[in-house]
């Protein structure tokens, strides 16, 4: 039985963005992110990356998997090295890079997740806890150093602390090399809070496409599409339905309680 | 990508009277042509044999396409059978190719091997072809039931079995996810030479074991945590149940084995 995936689907990510992409589950999130590196080719149409056109003969789709690094659902399940140096140090390995450079890459990479290169380097990933398995998975992607990471679902299955300290250190990561990130999310809160632009999918189609303050006002839509609205952009919604005049396009609890710091008349 | 087409087992579903025999009858039909094919040592009873598994192939309306394709995987044992007994055997000598040479005797038994390989093969397909697998493993285990009195572990084994089935899709699901994962790190499944390429599969296996063990583990709670414990007082959703069609299969079977395996 064959089904169409993704439809019409026509994007375009600047270099640099921090972009989300939401949707229920079957909407077509993961065949999108895979195509980006090239693990999908689209049956037609074209994707191109930093002007390659990943569709064309010839392409060398090995040199767009360094430069495009994805961090696959449970990243932690695809570790296999003997030591962690061994299973971070694979894709620089692969890349060609010399051995001084592989295990300098993978003690930057490591320092990014918060881990310690000297005093993990000789272990086995499969002794770490689950939060730090997935940290030196991420790291494996990291490694690469990338100029575009694709995250799906990095937090999955972690404790609030775990998804948090991971969330920080992605954040730290684009904000300090710069380099485009894209979120897969079922977290509103999430990528509401880290996303300077929101994808929406639905049925294989972008159904809304814009900032998450944007994105956030289409509230119907959202709820339509079988998705909600952030915790906090709700309560303010129904502040506003009870006759407060707030403003409804809030989407952190520290914008919330400034918004309803202000109505209320500035005192706390 | 490469692996959502396989089909697993070969069963073609099918609403044919040899679809509808029960699995049972079908097992020791196939049992009694296997005795049969090795009983009968002559043409004609081969020919006879042929006729009988011709006349089941029309009766499961499948295309015999389907049931000729399960002879080429083994085409290379059917050739070398056929060519060893072929110029191998002492005899009277027909005629001689430079070191070769072709005796009546060879020529009849290779034939005779060829052909008994063949019947043999499309028998059997024909059990794996009518047959879905969790019926196959249904009938194997109330066959062997009657062994467990001297510790054949039948409920077991049909459960081996069924789980066995049932986890080959969801591993080579695994199995695609892993190597994407490893492709999008610059792993490399397709070239090198035949060391490299074992080499690499590596970042394949490690990861494939370790959530095949993890399965397994989280499996055998789970059927813990509603109660299973072994074969003992386990009913069955299906019930398997001889009908009328299964006595008269059962009835012909037996009267042909025994009469051909006589006879010829």
């Amino acid at each position: 039985m064959e089904t169409e995936a993704l439809t019409d689907v026509s994007l375009e990510i600047e270099d640099g963005e921090f972009v989300g992409i939401i949707g229920p589950t079957g909407s077509g999130k993961s065949t999108l992110i895979q195509h980006f590196n090239g693990l999908l080719l689209p049956t037609s149409g074209k994707v191109w990356v930093d002007g390659v056109d990943l569709t064309a003969k010839g392409t060398q789709l090995r040199l767009i998997r360094q430069k495009v690094g994805m961090v696959f659902q449970y990243p932690e399940h695809q570790l296999f090295g003997e030591t962690i140096l061994e299973d971070v140090g694979f894709g620089p390995r692969n890349g060609g890079l010399p051995e001084a450079e592989v295990v300098e890459r993978v003690r930057r990479a490591l320092a990014y997740v918060g881990l310690d290169f000297e005093e993990l380097k000789d272990q086995s990933p499969f002794e770490l806890s689950g939060g730090q398995k997935r940290r030196v998975a991420i790291a494996g992607v990291l490694a690469m150093e990338p100029s575009v990471l694709i995250l799906d679902e990095p937090t999955a299955g972690l404790d609030p602390k775990g998804r948090e300290e991971i969330l920080d250190e992605i954040c730290t990561i684009h904000k300090e090399r710069g380099i485009t990130v894209i979120l897969v999310s079922h977290s509103m809160e999430d990528v509401a809070r880290l996303a300077d632009r929101l994808i929406v999918m639905h049925r294989g189609r972008v159904a809304l496409d814009g900032t998450p303050v944007e994105v956030f006002r289409q509230a119907d839509t959202l709820k339509s599409l079988g998705l909600g609205l952030p915790q906090v952009t709700e309560l303010m919604h129904e502040l506003k339905a009870k006759g407060l005049a707030v403003n409804t396009d809030i989407l952190t609890v520290e914008a919330a309680e400034e918004e309803i710091v202000r109505v209320m008349g500035g005192q706390r | 990508m490469r692996f959502r087409n396989l089909t697993i087992g070969q069963h073609i579903p099918g609403n044919s009277v040899v679809h509808r025999l029960d699995p049972r009858t079908k097992i020791l039909g196939t049992t009694l042509l296997i005795v049969l094919l090795f009983a009968v040592d002559g043409f004609i009873g081969y020919a006879l044999a042929a006729l009988a598994i011709a006349a089941v192939v029309h009766l499961s309306e499948l295309p015999w396409r389907y049931v000729l394709r399960g002879l080429r995987p083994l085409l290379v044992i059917l050739l070398l059978t056929v060519g060893l007994n072929v110029f191998l055997t002492e005899g009277e000598v027909i005629f001689r190719l430079w070191f070769l040479t072709v005796t009546r005797e060879g020529l009849v038994r290779g034939l005779m091997m060829g052909t008994r390989l063949v019947l043999l093969i499309m028998g059997t397909s024909m059990l794996t072809l009518t047959t879905s697998p969790i019926q196959l493993t249904d009938g194997i285990e109330t066959l062997l039931g009657p062994f467990r009195r001297i510790g054949v572990p039948a409920h077991e084994l049909a459960m081996m079995m069924t789980i066995a089935l049932r986890f080959i899709p969801t591993l080579l699901e695994e199995t695609e996810k892993i190597m994407k994962a490893q492709m999008a790190r610059g792993a490399d499944f397709q070239s090198g030479g035949l060391m490299q390429r074992a080499k690499n599969l590596i970042p394949l296996l490690v990861p494939l074991f370790v959530s095949a063990f993890r399965r397994a583990d989280e499996l055998a709670i789970a059927m813990e945590a509603r109660g299973y414990r072994g074969g003992q007082g386990r009913t069955k959703f299906r019930e398997l149940r001889f009908q009328r069609i299964d006595a008269v299969a059962m009835g012909l079977s037996i009267i042909f084995t025994v009469v051909v395996g006589i006879l010829f």
